[in-house]
């Protein structure tokens, strides 16, 4: 641990450097309002919302409590389908697996629809570091890319670009790597789609390999499913030859007909749509249809540790539909990249310290990353009680921190006890503010304090103390009477 | 130590003691009951920018034609019911080519439209459900031309995605993929602005035909109000 306060390091360092972005900040406040209010509308249509949102929880719980039943059957299920399944314990090791499974192809690319758990491991690194190249397809995961940028957003990855921006990258980048746009390309997202559209396909249709995510997999059939808007995900999942799969644990769902829970709260939650474009399903190999090599990695990487953890377990409900972001207004104004994760906004803050563990500054910091007000849980479709686990989670930050020597913040609130709890102590302290306060007069914030308090006073203005105190005014005013 | 073993190892432990969840109390496939299923099915599938137009079974052949809009070059799936072609013979100019399951995602490109069947229809989100089966192809046929047409019988039509799965069953036991299309291909991802055709098929058509004349068990019932509270 360092000298900066608990609680306070990467998030809080990140932040004001992300509000200081006006042009970002503008782009953030119209993307997540035009969303939250189309999900609101759609939301509003099903009389059954709630019925749906407790039967999302209580399909995942039960899928989470019996997960060890659950993914045999899983697993029996994707081999007599004709998959291939390999288990990962963490990111290194799925990489290694799906690195020698490109390799035993023979092909030194692979074209990749988009998915979190891919880039949660950092696979098109691992990938590149072996001389693979790893094309992204989803337009977003692409702008992303090409931009050398990281995105900020779970379902709309390059929500902080705009059009002009993403014109900018597409002139200068996509040339290097393929088909070029046109010359005169113009900032309409119609044509930067079609750019788009003509320098994929022909990734897709020469790709040999292809490496997925999975929105669900279904215990009882061996059933994958992804959803996805472009027809991207088709296109990866129908015309290689090998397909990889990567799929947390959390992802199995018992019965096929808990799809009908599921296809109904993702779409309206995620993209504010009533059904998304495209939503695909494959059970293993199909004889003349799709990759005929078909594998699947089943991943770890700290999510048995967030299920042993009896209150933080509910984080693996989650079905990474982003409508907690968009309502919130910390993300709103410092954006995705100040999370230091794939995983940004509310449900970022609690995934991120189960997965990764509470020892580096930054997801010590996480939990603090939110005003607790409430409307990230009010949206959750699986009903994450998101502020709850902030708080949870924020009590083993501190519990991880007593012992060894105490923090600045930690010795600035023992001398706050000592003060608060006599009134002579509290009204000299006070004395001393009203003289601050005259000294201060003409402003109304303090800016950048000096020495300790600095970390304090990087991310936050304080206000100037008033000249006079309630204790000397009513002094004043009545004499001293109660 | 397999990692699998691992792995179920430490999920036996973080669960020890915890308290297992039942499944839960819901009631799957319930009907949504909906004045007119056609008419949502049709004003939904609207909503995403794409074509529909409602058909009876003696006009689907010239639909077909129409729909295809002059595409010069047309790959159909290997068991398409040859009535619904007919339309074809008098249009020289258009090449109709079966898929043999030989041709590659090359030669798929260079078609220009695709004419399929459907398994189900979803009314409420507007959603054509492929399964695969031999009148609608493999996955490629109905992917990468840039015009998709799909021929939905009304008997296919359900309230809502809860009655969808039913039917679907057997398709996915019988191990075969399932396709579910709402609208065409489209994306946000540009200032959330949405726009129509990405890498998908960037044209929909989709032909709604009146069959329940045929099909329904109760032939007094007018197409319109029969399946107002499906049995």
């Amino acid at each position: 641990m360092s000298g900066t306060f608990l609680g306070m390091p990467k998030f809080q360092a990140a932040a004001p450097e992300a509000l200081a972005n006006s042009q970002q900040r503008r782009n953030l406040q119209h993307a997540t309002h035009t969303i939250r209010d189309k999900r609101a509308r759609v939301v509003e249509e099903l009389d059954d919302w709630e019925e749906l949102r407790q039967a999302g929880a209580a399909i995942k719980d039960n899928v989470l409590s019996h997960l060890d039943t659950y993914l045999v059957q899983l697993e029996e299920s994707l081999t007599r389908a004709g998959a291939t399944v390999h288990w990962a314990s963490d990111a290194d090791e799925a990489n290694r697996i799906i690195t020698s499974l490109v390799q035993e192809t023979g092909t030194d690319e692979v074209v990749k629809v988009k998915s979190m758990a891919t880039q949660e491991i950092g696979l098109n690194e691992a990938l590149e570091e072996t001389g693979i190249a790893a094309w992204e397809t989803d337009l977003a995961e692409l702008i992303v890319q090409l931009g050398h940028d990281k995105p900020s957003h779970i379902l709309v990855p390059a929500i902080h670009r705009n059009r002009a921006e993403i014109r900018e990258i597409f002139l200068s980048e996509m040339g290097q790597v393929g088909t070029p746009p046109p010359g005169d390309l113009s900032a309409d997202p119609r044509d930067l789609a079609e750019a788009a559209r003509v320098h994929l396909r022909e990734k897709f249709l020469r790709a040999k390999v292809a490496v997925s995510g999975a929105n669900f997999a279904v215990a009882e059939t061996g059933t994958l499913v992804v959803v996805e808007s472009e027809g991207n995900g088709r296109m990866c999942l129908t015309l290689p030859e090998t397909l990889i799969s990567v799929v947390g644990i959390e992802k199995v769902l018992p019965r096929l007909e808990d799809l009908e829970v599921f296809m109904q709260l993702l779409p309206r939650s995620s993209t504010g749509e009533r059904m998304n474009p495209y939503t695909s399903t494959w059970t293993g190999i199909t004889p003349g249809d799709g990759p005929q090599q078909v594998h699947v990695v089943l991943l770890d990487n700290g999510r048995t540790d967030a299920l042993a953890d009896s209150v933080g377990r509910q984080a693996l409900r989650c079905i990474r539909c982003s409508a907690c972001l968009n309502v919130c207004p910390v993300y709103e104004r410092v954006g995705g990249h100040a999370y230091g994760s794939v995983y940004p906004g509310p449900i970022g803050a609690i995934l991120n310290p189960q997965l990764r563990g509470t020892t580096s500054e930054v997801d010590q910091s996480l939990p603090y990353a939110s005003s607790l007000c409430g409307a990230c849980g009010d949206v959750c479709p699986v009903g994450i009680e998101i502020p709850e686990l902030l708080v949870h989670l924020r009590t083993r930050v501190v519990d991880e921190q007593r012992g060894g020597m105490p923090s600045g913040e930690q010795i600035a609130m023992k001398g706050a006890a000592w003060m608060f709890s006599d009134h002579r102590r509290w009204e000299m302290a006070q004395k001393g503010t009203e003289l601050g306060g005259r000294a201060m007069k003409k402003k109304d914030t303090i800016g950048r304090l000096p020495g300790p308090l600095s970390a304090w006073s990087d991310a936050r203005d304080s206000p100037t103390p008033p000249t006079e105190t309630f204790r000397s005014w009513w002094k004043r005013e009545k004499g001293g009477q109660s | 130590m397999s990692t699998r073993d691992e792995m179920l190892g430490r999920i036996g432990a973080a669960l020890a003691g915890a308290d297992r969840r039942p499944p839960p109390d819901y009631t799957y496939g319930a009907v949504t009951p909906l004045p007119d299923i056609a008419d949502t099915f049709v004003e939904r599938v609207e909503d995403y920018r794409a074509v529909v137009e409602r058909v009876d079974p003696e006009g689907l052949a010239d639909a077909v034609v129409a729909a295809l809009d002059g595409a010069a070059r047309v790959v159909v799936p290997p068991a398409m019911p040859a009535e619904w072609l007919d339309g074809f013979t008098e249009l020289t100019r258009t090449q109709v080519v079966t898929d043999d399951g030989a041709l590659s995602a090359d030669d798929l490109d260079r078609f220009d439209a695709v004419v399929t069947a459907a398994a189900v229809g979803i009314a409420v989100t507007g959603t054509v459900v492929l399964d695969h089966g031999p009148d609608q192809g493999r996955r490629a046929l109905s992917l990468v031309p840039d015009l998709h047409v799909c021929i939905v019988l009304e008997s296919q039509l359900v309230g809502d995605v809860p009655e969808s799965v039913a039917p679907l069953r057997a398709a996915v036991e019988a191990g075969r993929p399932l396709t579910w299309i709402s609208g065409p291909s489209a994306t946000s991802d540009i200032e959330l602005e949405r726009v129509e055709g990405v890498h998908g098929p960037r044209n929909l058509h989709v032909l709604l035909v009146r069959d329940l004349l045929v099909h329904d068990t109760a032939p007094d019932t007018a197409p319109d109000s029969a399946r107002a509270t499906p049995a």
